[in-house]
């Protein structure tokens, strides 16, 4: 088995998935011969060709519009979003058109679309280049939102999106794109979305994340006194998440804290929270804690670090639900 | 009934100091005086210096991601020179560095940006520029409006707003056309045409053969010039701003270049470009042949020319060292500057911080006394 790393797992999914289904059009800014910015389309127009890898005009709301089009018939479209601070103009395509066509046409019409976009910071990268806006996304309803972490995770989820019925957006944590690697198996897989991992199981504390924000957690649960045991839930699927897991692991352990690199106020773990309160209310032994990012703009590199979620903080709001 | 012509254009190119350095005596009269032009040479020379400086300093591992300006530097100060500094503004991109600083902004700000300092946006009060703009195709539209506010105040001053020929593909552009046209706003969108949106190739971003006649459907003065010629550029320029600041609108300027550079530094062009499209576009730097007319004018030699390198050399050097040498942002930074006031919770979330769980009252968390920084 291969040890990859998650550019190219999503890699090898793509190129399994358009190997096998040439309704799959991989499109973007510079996914064609350039391989995208971050690599993950590499190879793909050498194999496929213009016509199944486009290299598209520098237009976020034409590649999202477009590539609707083309789901609506019979295409399996991947567009890539170059960043996520460039979905803002794809804005309306998304959420007016892809996550309601389904919906409003009584299922006449609908937009099986799997968006790839790279998302988060810690990667000293220009201004919005480094944002996690997925609780916007999660927020919108008819739009599946996935956030796979590790490489093994990536091929899976990505499979499944891609096969999807429905349109996902499908963000990967740039900060692990090259710093993590695992075996991922050549063959073929799949990773339900909507299902959520336990990474490490525990039993006197819950740890909820997504995303790069994974590394963090594993660092504070390391650092955690031993005697101690925390469980460790990787959600992956942002949109629906998997709340049943959720609850059945707080329900063992009484105490839960939830932690994403993306800003506070209406995050997502304002919702893990609530529903923690409305399922788990007799389990609790402690208030649900976040550890989050800001309600700033993300900081422009020099003061990036401060800003990101870390082990300090997560440990911090460990021991504080514990002594609770 | 008979087919009649609804619509005919046609779009004039403009080419004045040719790479040969080749004057055109006509078009070039009175354009741009030798004092003017020496100057104009001086400060390409010091952009190009800054950016081989920048480049280094992005390899080195003190500056993050940076777009070079190298081969562009002509269409920047050629229309900058038709504006006035501190009544004209200028919205731009990133890629015309020399026309900001003749706006007036210091040079350090530019590095300080791009060394990830968001006082690097600061714009100073006597500058009229609006910080550099990263979600690229969407400035043009602010552009529009800051024009629109000059013209109703009642004021002459124009509004240059630059942008690449990847950005006309964006819908905010097509937008930004229509509203400076219906809004008659003083504006000239000056189009750095430099064949390459990252990797993908002008062909392949859109299907018109000239940048320049997306205007005619806004029913826009439009033109297409030699970008690399800093006549031809004034010459168009001077046009649009005359026509700007007696109320017609308006004016669009496609100035044709070449990135001679990677698109960034995190950017290889290698991978996409082919190195004889680029050996030829060295050969029509506006450098060269703007020195070459210095030259041809006895304006120039050898050794002023070394002189002027190594001024340039000192200057960058002592821009680099204002830039690094600023004290890191306070993290506090992050959040007062979010809003003319603070609100409760962001006031909450600063003071918190360092010392308990985010937004929390130390007091009320199970932790007691608790000072660890984050
Ligand atoms: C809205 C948006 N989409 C994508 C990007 C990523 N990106 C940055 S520069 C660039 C290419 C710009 O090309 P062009 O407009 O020709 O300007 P140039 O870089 O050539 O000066 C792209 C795709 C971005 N910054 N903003
Ligand atoms: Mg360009």
């Amino acid at each position: 088995m291969a040890t990859l790393n998650l550019v190219q797992a999503i890699n090898l999914a793509l190129q399994q998935e358009m190997q096998k289904d040439d309704r799959v059009i991989v499109l973007g800014e510079d996914v064609g011969p350039n391989g995208g910015v971050f690599r993950v389309t590499e190879g793909l127009h050498a194999q496929f060709g213009d016509d199944r890898v486009i290299d598209t005009p520098l237009a976020e709301s034409g590649i999202i519009g477009t590539a609707i089009g083309m789901a609506m018939n019979d295409l399996r479209p991947v567009p890539e979003i170059q960043f996520e601070g460039f979905l803002g103009p794809a804005y309306d395509q998304i959420v007016n058109h892809a996550a309601r066509s389904r919906s409003r046409s009584r299922g006449a019409i609908t937009v099986p679309l799997t968006i790839r976009v790279p998302v988060g910071g810690g990667i000293h990268a220009p201004e919005l280049h480094s944002d996690s806006p997925e609780a916007i996304y999660a927020h919108s309803p008819g739009i599946k939102v996935v956030m796979p972490t590790t490489p093994y995770d990536a091929k899976g989820l990505l499979i499944s999106a891609i096969r999807d019925p429905d349109p996902v957006i499908f963000f990967e944590p740039k900060r692990v794109y090259r710093s993590f690697r695992e075996e991922v198996p050549e063959d073929e897989y799949t990773i339900p979305i909507g299902e959520a991992k336990i990474v490490s199981e525990g039993d006197d504390l819950t740890v909820v994340t997504w995303g790069a924000s994974l590394f963090q957690c594993i660092e504070a649960l390391d650092n955690a006194p031993d005697d101690v045991s925390i469980e460790l839930i990787d959600l992956r699927t942002i949109d629906p998440f998997d709340m049943d897991m959720i609850a059945e692991s707080v329900e063992k352990t009484g105490r839960c804290v939830v932690v994403h690199e993306a800003a506070m106020t209406c995050g997502l773990g304002a919702e893990i929270s609530s529903r923690v309160q409305e399922r788990c209310f007799l389990h609790l032994e402690a208030p649900v804690q976040r550890v989050t990012g800001f309600d700033t703009l993300m900081p422009y590199y020099k003061l990036e670090n401060e800003y990101l979620v870390n082990a300090k903080r997560v440990g911090q709001a460990i021991e504080e639900a514990l002594a609770y | 009934m008979p087919k009649t012509t609804a619509y005919t254009a046609s779009i004039e190119y403009i080419s004045i100091l040719d790479e040969q350095g080749k004057f055109d005596e006509k078009l070039g009269k009175g354009l741009i005086t030798d004092e003017q032009a020496l100057d104009l040479y001086e400060r390409m020379t010091v952009c190009r210096q800054l950016d081989e400086f920048a480049f280094k300093l992005q390899r080195s591992g003190r500056m993050g991601t940076y777009p070079q300006n190298k081969g562009q530097e002509a269409a920047a100060v050629g229309s900058a020179l038709a504006l006035t500094p501190g009544q004209d503004w200028v919205v731009p991109s990133y890629r015309e560095n020399a026309a900001l600083f003749m706006m007036g902004l210091p040079m350090h700000y530019v590095l300080q940006y791009w060394m990830g300092d968001e006082r690097g946006s600061q714009i100073p009060e006597n500058v009229k520029m609006t910080p550099l703009s990263v979600p690229i195709g969407t400035h043009m539209l602010h552009a529009a409006g800051i024009g629109y506010a000059e013209r109703i105040r009642g004021t002459k001053n124009v509004v240059a707003t630059y942008f690449g020929d990847g950005a006309t593909s964006e819908g905010d552009f097509h937008e930004a056309m229509n509203f400076a046209s219906v809004l008659k706003s003083p504006v000239i969108f000056i189009n750095q045409n430099n064949s390459w949106a990252i990797s993908v190739p002008r062909d392949k971003q859109m299907a018109s053969e000239t940048v320049a006649q997306k205007a005619l459907a806004y029913g826009m003065p439009t033109v297409r010039v030699d970008g690399n010629d800093i006549f031809a550029v004034k010459y168009a320029m001077d046009d649009a701003v005359k026509r700007a600041r007696a109320g017609e609108g308006p004016s669009f300027i496609e100035a044709v270049t070449y990135r001679l550079g990677d698109h960034t530094t995190a950017d290889d062009a290698r991978r996409y470009r082919d190195p004889q499209e680029v050996e030829a576009w060295i050969a029509r730097d506006p450098l060269i042949r703007t020195r070459k007319y210095l030259e041809s004018k006895k304006l120039w030699n050898q050794a002023k020319d070394d002189t002027l390198q190594e001024r340039a050399k000192t200057i960058v050097k002592e821009v680099v060292a204002t830039a690094e040498g600023v004290s890191k942002p306070e993290i506090d930074s992050i959040f007062n500057a979010m809003f003319a006031e603070p609100h409760t919770e962001l006031v909450r979330q600063r003071d918190t911080m360092r010392t308990s769980s985010l937004g929390k009252d130390p007091s009320q968390t199970g932790l007691k006394n608790t000072t660890q920084n984050v």
